[in-house]
């Protein structure tokens, strides 16, 4: 039975209500067989430190990456990911995580590529369920393993590579997500991630930069959905049947760009370039925007 | 590298893959709170790491070294790199401090656990160390 969605007037003003759930709504719904609540985080351990009652792991690097190819899981390593979780098809999964819903944001985009079908994020994310106090346990639950099916990876309509990305040039908006050094091309990689650095700075020609964390409150939550469209329409003029290409350095932050504009503003067709700055800026003989110098090549 | 170090990295390198990220967990809730009598301006606030990160190697008067690191809850794995450190590191002579390799990390089987990115930041700690041991041991 398809679960309800949160009825919370904030979630009423965006596209998608459906698409997220209050910590209210969650802490009402952590017994309900019909709902998977999973933990992605940037760090690793956190999970184990404690969670949410009943919520499992989804590690982006362990789980959702192959482990050799620079790609995601194939069909069968998701299918055998979800049901070793306890997923059915028709599962509800809630999606949190620790920095602002980054990799909860990524699991849920990536989730997406399978055409998984009821997804939702947490508003507010880990920092909010954790400063409200609501309980965490360290237990793992159990869960029974499920039958999921192989369906195949979707990778044409959320999901850009770097040749569509140059065939995309001059035909499409694209966002830049990163920081303004970034953009800018001052440095070559986010604020205190040097290990993540790439051969050449700058941005992919044409594109505008709105920083990802825009998006969000300090408390970890959406901004409103007016916010949100004064950003997105107002300030770079982005319009619904744009077609978009989001990326930053390594597709996470693009993620959570990706479901603001794919779920919050209801865009129709939004891509999350995942190759992102740390394949362009590698890349040889691409065109490169740095202010103050020509386009190159 | 120094025998106390090595034994962390082979007990890593000796556990289930499954069960190495409690090892880690283990370093990371057992990480010593910096002493009260630490001046905490002292301490070094490292960049590289995304969390508050703080690091401090004092020398003492027989050339050994005494480190202290400090990481909020919220970034365990950062409190782990350190607690592996402090656990491999802390007594150690100058020079073993300086002789530790900087990759030492690699041999301890957690790159498929962790993005190998992210394992760097243990070798960024290392870092830290070893050039607040070089200052400090100058002067």
């Amino acid at each position: 039975m398809a679960v309800t969605h949160d009825p919370a007037p904030k979630f009423a003003e965006y596209a998608h209500p459906g698409s997220l759930v209050t910590t209210e709504w969650l802490a009402a719904h952590l017994d309900d067989p019909n709902v998977v609540v999973a933990e992605s985080d940037e760090d690793v351990l956190l999970y184990d430190t404690g969670h949410i009652p009943g919520a499992v792991k989804i590690d982006w690097h362990a789980d959702l990456n192959d482990q050799v190819a620079r790609d995601y899981v194939d069909a069968e390593g998701f299918a055998a990911l979800m049901a070793a979780k306890g997923i059915t098809r028709d599962t509800t999964i809630v999606f949190y995580g620790d920095n602002f819903n980054w990799w909860a944001a990524y699991a849920l985009w990536v989730c997406s590529l399978f055409g998984h079908t009821d997804l939702r994020l947490l508003d507010g994310g880990r920092q909010m369920w954790v400063s409200e106090g609501r309980p965490m346990t360290t237990d793992v639950p159990v869960r029974t393993v499920t039958d999921y099916p192989v369906v195949p990876r979707d990778d044409t309509t959320i999901r850009a590579f770097k040749e569509d990305v140059l065939a995309h040039l001059g035909k499409g908006p694209l966002v830049d997500v990163r920081s303004p050094g970034e953009y800018s091309g001052e440095v070559t990689h986010m604020p205190d991630y040097p290990q993540e650095g790439v051969l050449r700075a700058g941005h992919i020609p044409t594109a505008a930069n709105v920083p990802w964390k825009r998006a969000a409150n300090d408390d970890g939550s959406f901004k409103s959905a007016d916010d949100l469209r004064a950003i997105y329409e107002g300030e770079i003029g982005l319009k619904h049947d744009d077609d978009v290409v989001a990326y930053c350095r390594i597709g996470e932050r693009s993620s959570h760009t990706w479901f603001v504009l794919t779920h919050l503003l209801g865009f129709d067709k939004v891509r999350n370039y995942d190759g992102s700055w740390c394949e362009w800026g590698n890349s040889v003989r691409v065109p490169i925007e740095k202010p103050g110098s020509p386009i190159r090549p | 590298m120094r025998a106390e170090l090595q034994e962390i990295v082979d007990e890593f390198a000796e556990t289930p893959k499954s069960l190495r990220l409690a090892i880690l967990l283990d370093f990371a809730n057992n990480l010593r709170t910096v002493p009260d009598d630490i001046d905490r301006d002292a301490l070094e606030q490292v960049h590289e790491c995304q969390t508050p990160f703080f690091v401090a190697a004092e020398i003492g008067d027989d050339r050994r070294v005494a480190l202290y690191f400090d990481a909020p809850p919220e970034a365990p794995t950062t409190r782990g790199y350190a607690g592996v450190l402090a656990a491999g590191l802390s007594g150690a002579t100058v020079d073993e401090v300086l002789d530790t390799p900087a990759d030492f990390f690699v041999g301890m089987g957690l790159s498929e656990l962790i993005s190998p990115l992210r394992l760097r930041g243990m070798g960024a700690i290392l870092a830290r160390v070893k050039r607040q041991v070089v200052e400090k041991s100058a002067s």
